[in-house]
């Protein structure tokens, strides 16, 4: 599962790494939710992968922690999900101011060349 | 210790997001109300620093009495609940984004804050994020809060949105969500291999590391620098600093002014930190990471900055652009001093950055003031531009009407001799940021100079030092030729120019913030000594780790 997991964020990194360094805004924002997705998985895993455990202690007291899985990674991984989805709306918006104001979706304002 | 003082670090983080709701819930129409309650929260978080300031020091001996303090929020007891922790620097910090802060509101007040809606708020948050960052003594917490003052930032620049602005914007928001991934994956990292995203529990987790584990955390805290850098301005990561900071609104650019100080005080405390804990790993002899390595990346990266920054500097045809560049020679500065990590370096340092702020958050209000004086009616009305100047401006052809009582240069009060005015306010903008004598940033230069001929001396090779003192002195020239070129063609030449009328409002806050400086240079010694125990406590994070840590028991 270990091998998938990572071969999984490589390949949704790699993606959007490759479109962020393209020069229409549009692949740069998708390229940008790419990298935010492998970025979110991976914050994931770093509460180690287990299946079939609950990350909340009952209230019947002390428990064994072994048998629970790590909460902190998912309270973390909601709030980065948040700010990400946040953020990539103001710039859905600001792609489409300058789209309006420059007439081109290239980086830059202007087409190169 | 009465309970009201206890809740007083909160104050800086919880006052401005009150203001800003409250402001949002105003109509448009109530300004006053809006500009009252702005004002207010700003000169609140004003006071709130200074106390939080006085508190650290020796004034007070019996409620911090080893100059730090600390809050649990919600009463949980740290590492498991989040902390906020002030020390010297960060009162030091948080008084310096206040009258920033403070500037910035004022001077808007002219017109800026007409010419789009919200820019209080904005305004707001964004000294809400620029405080929480200062204050937190949680990593993810100081992801949060640096995402708060980047949204807020975003929004400031697109304030008075033109073409110039919004393309600006698009180049600064990818860059920073790109930095906000990346600091992401270094905390995330972080936790996995620790297990605490506490700053203050950090160190003794890093140094209990050994092996694989400890090589994952150095990785952690590389990308984490990475993200830190970004923000800083270092070269190469800070090709969008001066074409975003020249696009925005004068007060906008002044309040930026901390912004890469924000970058440069997470690197300082972190790595105040994570240093103590290398010193804690060498004691049990199992240290991997070797932070002459990481030190000295820190050096090279530095000067390359500032050689970025003196050929950036040389080349701008614009005001604005060459503020900023300066802005990059003054981190590039910074981080050499704190790579080439001589303990005698860090106070003038410290002193450097405090003086650089102000120094450059008033140039760039004044900027705003010379590019009204130099755009004459018939051109403003000609530039496609022009309605962004005057009443905003949306794309999709849709024009906003213009707002009630639309600014006009000739209303208000005239100042008398509005050119000797900003003449004056650019000369000692210059000596500032120059570090020409006789003004504070001279003050800052000699003495970081001085210190780094003495540590030469003591050593047999010391090209380290010698290379800071030539750029230095390189960097100090260069700007100095550049800013006096400019400096003719605004106030000599006469063509192209019509002497604008400036408000009390709008020159008010660039000659306090210049009086300050003043003052700095005056009170040089006292601030001096100030800051080197600031420095000496950076270098013994020992206290600040016991005294988060000590909240377990003082519940």
């Amino acid at each position: 599962m270990e091998a998938l997991v990572s071969v999984a964020i490589g390949i949704l990194c790699g993606s959007g790494l490759w479109l962020l360094l393209r020069p229409r805004t549009f692949q740069v924002i998708v390229g940008l939710a790419l990298l935010s997705y492998a970025v979110n998985l991976f914050i994931f895993c770093m509460g180690r992968l287990v299946i079939g455990r609950a990350p909340i202690i009952g209230t019947d007291g002390v428990a064994d922690p072994a048998a629970f899985a790590d909460p902190v990674p998912q309270a973390l991984v909601l709030t980065a999900i948040v700010i990400g989805f946040a953020t990539t709306a103001l710039l859905l918006v600001v792609l489409l101011a300058a789209r309006g104001l420059t007439g081109t979706d290239h980086v830059d304002g202007r087409e190169s060349g | 210790m009465s309970p009201w003082l206890r809740h007083l670090p909160v104050v800086p983080i919880v006052l401005p997001l009150l203001a800003a709701a409250t402001i949002l819930l105003l109509t448009e129409r109530a300004r006053l109300l809006r500009v009252t309650v702005a004002c207010a929260s700003i000169l609140g978080q004003l006071a709130a620093s200074v106390m939080l300031l006085a508190l650290t020091t020796e004034a007070f001996p019996d409620i911090w009495p080893q100059g730090v303090g600390a809050y649990a929020i919600g009463a949980w007891p740290a590492p498991f609940g989040i902390v906020l922790a002030i020390d010297r620097l960060t009162g030091l910090m948080l008084v310096l984004t206040s009258v920033i802060g403070l500037a910035a509101c004022v001077n808007s007040l002219a017109w800026w804050d007409r010419v789009g809606p919200h820019f209080h708020t904005l305004l707001q948050l964004l000294l809400m994020g620029v405080n929480g960052a200062f204050l937190t003594g949680d990593l993810f917490n100081l992801f949060v809060f640096f995402e708060i003052l980047l949204a807020a930032s975003y929004g400031l620049l697109l304030h008075g949105s033109n073409a110039q602005r919004v393309k600006s914007a698009l180049h600064y928001i990818v860059v920073n969500l790109l930095g906000a991934l990346l600091f992401l994956v270094g905390v995330s990292l972080i936790y996995g291999v620790t297990g605490t995203l506490n700053m203050a529990d950090l160190p003794g987790r890093a140094a209990a590391l050994s092996g694989a584990d400890r090589a994952l955390f150095d990785t952690a805290a590389a990308i984490l620098g990475v993200a830190f850098l970004t923000k800083a301005g270092c070269w190469p990561l800070n090709f969008w600093l001066p074409g975003t900071y020249a696009a925005a609104s004068a007060p906008a650019a002044a309040a930026f002014a901390i912004l890469t100080k924000v970058g440069i005080y997470a690197l300082l405390r972190l790595g105040s930190l994570i240093g103590s804990a290398d010193a804690l790993a060498h004691a049990e002899g199992s240290a991997l990471l070797r932070p002459e390595l990481f030190r000295g990346g820190m050096y090279y990266l530095g000067i390359a900055t500032m050689g970025f920054g003196i050929v950036g500097t040389l080349a701008a045809q614009q005001l604005s652009r060459l503020v900023g560049y300066s802005m990059i020679v003054s981190s590039g500065l910074l981080l050499t001093v704190m790579g080439l990590d001589h303990p005698p370096l860090l106070a003038p340092a410290l002193f450097y950055l405090v003086g650089s702020v102000l120094a450059t958050s008033a140039f760039f209000m004044l900027t705003g003031m010379t590019e009204r004086a130099w755009r004459t009616p018939v051109e403003a009305q000609a530039t496609p531009d022009a309605p962004a100047a005057a009443g905003g401006y949306i794309p999709f052809g849709v024009r906003r009407a213009p707002a009630p009582h639309a600014p006009d240069d000739e209303v208000g009060v005239a100042i008398p001799a509005a050119m000797a005015f900003m003449g004056l306010a650019f000369a000692f903008c210059v000596l500032l940021v120059t570090g020409s004598p006789p003004l504070s940033g001279f003050v800052a230069k000699f003495a970081i100079l001085s210190s780094a001929i003495q540590a030469a001396q003591g050593a047999t090779w010391a090209s380290a030092e010698w290379l800071l003192v030539f750029v230095t002195i390189a960097a100090g020239l260069a700007s100095l030729v550049a800013l006096t070129r400019i400096g003719m063609r605004l106030f000599w030449s006469v063509i192209g120019r019509n002497t604008p009328r400036l408000r009390v409002l709008e020159a008010g806050p660039v000659a306090i913030l210049i009086l300050i400086c003043i003052a700095l240079t005056v009170a040089a010694g006292p601030a001096m000594g100030f800051l080197e125990d600031t420095a000496a406590s950076l270098r013994a994070p020992r206290i600040y780790i016991e005294t988060v840590l000590a909240t377990r028991e003082a519940r």
